[in-house]
């Protein structure tokens, strides 16, 4: 056992020193032995320079008991001594290891597929390029491979995908991005204007931008050290459930459309109309880009503005809900989505696999239950829906129960809301750009976004400015969910197995 | 089976905006905002110093909407100098017409700087291939959103289609990866002439938050002419509707 600074989701930043730094030795064989439990997963791995030395850190989160436990080991700069891998053993560290050995040139002995992640523009071998990344390949004279994008056929963000088929049957998936790479990281650590950072967080992954924008504002929030209006984390929990609501509905569309189920298709294109149209009518974006800042808001509840939203997640929830009914009672769409694209729950736990792809295998991780914030921690305890199956339907019904799930919490925060807050016209403060961050502090945004945990890890540097900002959005572990439901599925059935993991390209390529 | 489809269909009712030409967004959606002069500019250079793109600037006072996020932290900061309005009719044919000055009333647009070939070519029918680079998928879902149940831009013939030999232009969101600007270049290649090229969102118009990372590769824009610039982060679907619409002579600005 080695030490670990052990913290949880809501107490304030670490100062720098006070992180246990450990020989790699330690750490390699502690989470070697951790990490077999399921309890256990890493949130975050990376590594930076500081002070003439590469630090690693690495937080760790364990769910049984909510404790965020973190801890660092260090190496010199130009040691290149290949570090033993991790992932050899856990397959949940390979985009770790891949993005530091991508960044930096660390070597990782024994690492399988040690492959580029993200092609940044700043990584240490310029010669590694899009143009050849090492696909896996396989010979036989009765496979082909079928190679799509960067650019795909819809309206959706660019990524390579090499299918090696036998006939229809896909034999292996490998999944090339960061297509989308616009360097959001070095952009956060490069500008001391925090409504510039702001507006980064919520373009780290557009259709989450409630989601890292409340990652990121938490953290920040965090290293001021200054109590934010209790308020403020109902604002936030409802625009964060509205966008959930938004995002669930869009991809029960979407799945509809991909096998032809017309009404369910414009149902829920109408449905999600109607959710955005709410988010617009309260802060003046669709994607509620504007509504979460630090310390305050633009955008307080007010009395009106509760009652729309209550009225129209109401309707939402009825109508969806009959959708919900159509697509039950309707053989020819489960005959597509049963037993299609299957994760198995130990194949969910090797690769770390996070959210609602991760629940619908029976694999129970939502930081809302698990590592509770704001509202979970006080007004709502939320119960995380869970799932056996692994299959397409699996996840379709996962979004169908949690959109029902989050209509009820925006029901009850807002009625929690107007019994306190009725008479306040503006309880929350505005905004406030200009507080100080602690000097050499780490601290970090766990939130769970509709896709899954949503983590920013923000490190000060001696005068209080962010050194670094480092992200992790849900999709960086379940890309590789994805590529492993592909498994002997006809290639046929990859779109539908697609949008029912509805992964961003943005956000795993920063 | 057939009684739960059709309380769906009771339910969904009637979906599509009768009247595209004629919609009002919600009071709170910030779209083109009016700047108003006044002597005393402590807040305008307040705002200007905080606007997270640089699209404000106080001496001259202008709002390049190319670049403008529409947070609306500056009309809140300089009420008496910013007023966002909710008029979405913000898409023009140069790039320059999206640098507001104090006393516009309007976004202009001037038909001299379309080229006279897109009315006739593409009046009728116009078919556009969409391609991301380094979009945050919020644009890009808007643009889905067009041809949706409620927006239904393919009433006048609009619609995105998957290849780029069958399209008539493209639609570019996203301030241009440097790890996807050859694959836009060679999409753009693809489609026949006369080809009609889009640049959607405040990202694809000048970069955005992005303008200044080395992580981009604008070269694109400077050996391309881009017949339509969307401001917008995201861009509404009506904002693109009305731009396409006034594009094609369909529709007149003032």
């Amino acid at each position: 056992m080695i030490r670990y600074y052990i913290t949880d989701n809501t107490a304030a930043a670490i100062p720098l020193r006070e992180i246990p730094e450990v020989s790699y030795a330690d750490f390699y064989d502690d989470l070697c032995a951790k990490l077999a439990e399921p309890r256990y997963h890493l949130a975050h791995y990376f590594a930076r320079p500081e002070e003439g030395r590469m630090r690693f850190y690495a937080l760790l989160l364990d769910d049984d008991t909510s404790q965020v436990l973190i801890t660092s080991f260090a190496t010199d700069y130009y040691d290149d001594t290949a570090l033993p891998s991790l992932t050899a053993c856990h397959p949940q560290v390979h985009p770790f290891e891949r993005d530091i050995a991508e960044r930096y040139g660390i070597r990782f002995d024994g690492m399988p597929w040690p492959k580029p992640l993200r092609f940044p523009f700043d990584r240490y071998d310029r010669r590694s390029t899009m143009d050849n990344y090492p696909f896996y390949t396989m010979e036989g004279g009765s496979l082909h491979e079928v190679n799509v994008g960067p650019i795909h056929a819809g309206i959706i963000e660019p990524g390579a995908f090499r299918f090696i088929c036998s006939g229809e049957q896909v034999l292996h998936l490998e999944i090339a991005l960061g297509y989308q790479h616009r360097g959001v990281e070095h952009a956060f650590e490069t500008t001391a204007n925090r409504l510039r950072q702001c507006c980064l967080a919520e373009t780290v992954a557009g259709d989450s931008a409630v989601a890292h924008a409340t990652a990121f504002v938490e953290a920040v929030e965090k290293l001021t050290g200054h109590e934010r209006p209790a308020q403020l984390d109902r604002e936030r929990a409802v625009g964060l459930e509205l966008e959930r609501m938004a995002m669930q509905i869009a991809d029960t569309g979407a799945l509809s459309g991909d096998v032809s189920y017309q009404l369910g298709q414009v149902a829920c294109e109408a449905l999600r109309t109607m959710t955005i149209n709410t988010t617009q009518a309260w802060c003046g974006n669709r994607f509620g880009k504007g509504l979460i800042r630090p310390h305050g808001t633009r955008y307080p509840l007010d009395a009106a503005t509760s009652e729309m939203i209550r009225h129209n997640v109401k309707e939402i929830a009825r109508r969806y809900n009959e959708v919900r009914q159509d697509i039950k009672s309707s053989p020819t769409l489960l005959a597509r989505f049963e037993q299609c694209g299957v994760v198995t729950r130990d194949q969910m736990t090797e690769l770390g696999g996070v959210g609602q792809a991760a629940r619908s295998s029976g694999l129970a991780r939502d930081i809302r239950a698990s590592h509770p914030w704001g509202v979970y921690a006080k007004h709502i305890r939320h119960e995380s829906i869970v799932k056996r199956q692994g299959d397409v339907m699996a996840r379709l019904m996962m979004r169908c129960r949690e959109i029902l799930q989050s209509a009820d919490y925006i029901d009850r925060l807002l009625t929690i809301y107007e019994q306190k807050y009725a008479d306040a016209p503006n309880p929350c403060a505005a905004p406030d750009y200009a507080a100080p961050l602690a000097p050499s502090s780490l601290s970090f945004g766990l939130v769970e976004g509709w896709r899954g945990e949503t983590c920013h890890v923000l490190v000060t540097d001696a005068e209080g400015r962010i050194a670094a900002c480092r992200i992790k959005d849900a999709s960086l572990h379940n890309w590789a969910a994805l590529a492993l439901a592909l498994r002997g599925e006809g290639i046929s059935d990859f779109p539908i197995c697609n949008k029912s993991f509805n992964l961003s390209y943005c956000g795993h390529d920063l | 089976m057939i009684f739960p489809k059709l309380k769906v269909l009771r339910s969904h009712g009637r979906q599509a905006i009768p009247n595209l030409d004629a919609v009002q967004l919600t009071e709170r959606f910030r779209g083109r905002p009016e700047l108003t002069e006044t002597t005393d500019t402590a807040d305008l250079e307040a705002a200007a110093a905080l606007c997270p793109t640089g699209a404000l600037a106080a001496k001259p006072f202008t709002l390049d909407l190319g670049r403008c996020l529409f947070c609306g932290e500056c009309a809140l900061r300089a009420p008496r100098n910013i007023r966002f309005t909710n008029d979405y009719r913000i898409g023009s044919p140069t790039r320059e017409g999206l640098v507001l000055r104090p006393g516009m009333t309007a976004v202009p647009f001037d038909r001299a700087d379309v080229r006279p070939e897109l009315a006739r070519c593409f009046g009728q029918s116009l078919h556009l291939r969409e391609v991301s680079a380094g979009g945050d998928a919020s644009v890009e879902m808007e643009l889905g959103a067009t041809g949706n149940v409620n927006f239904d831009f393919g009433r006048f013939g609009v619609g995105f289609t998957a290849s780029p030999r069958h399209a008539d232009g493209v639609v570019i969101s996203g301030p241009v990866t440097a790890n996807m600007a050859e694959a836009l270049r060679i999409c753009c290649e693809a489609v026949a002439e006369p080809k009609l090229l889009i640049a959607c969102g405040t990202e694809a118009c000048s970069g955005g938050l992005f303008a200044e990372s080395k992580a981009i590769d604008r070269t694109f824009f400077a050996t391309h002419h881009i017949d339509l610039w969307l401001p917008g982060a995201p861009t509404h679907p009506m904002i693109f509707i009305d731009g396409l619409r006034t594009l094609l002579g369909k529709k007149n600005r003032n």
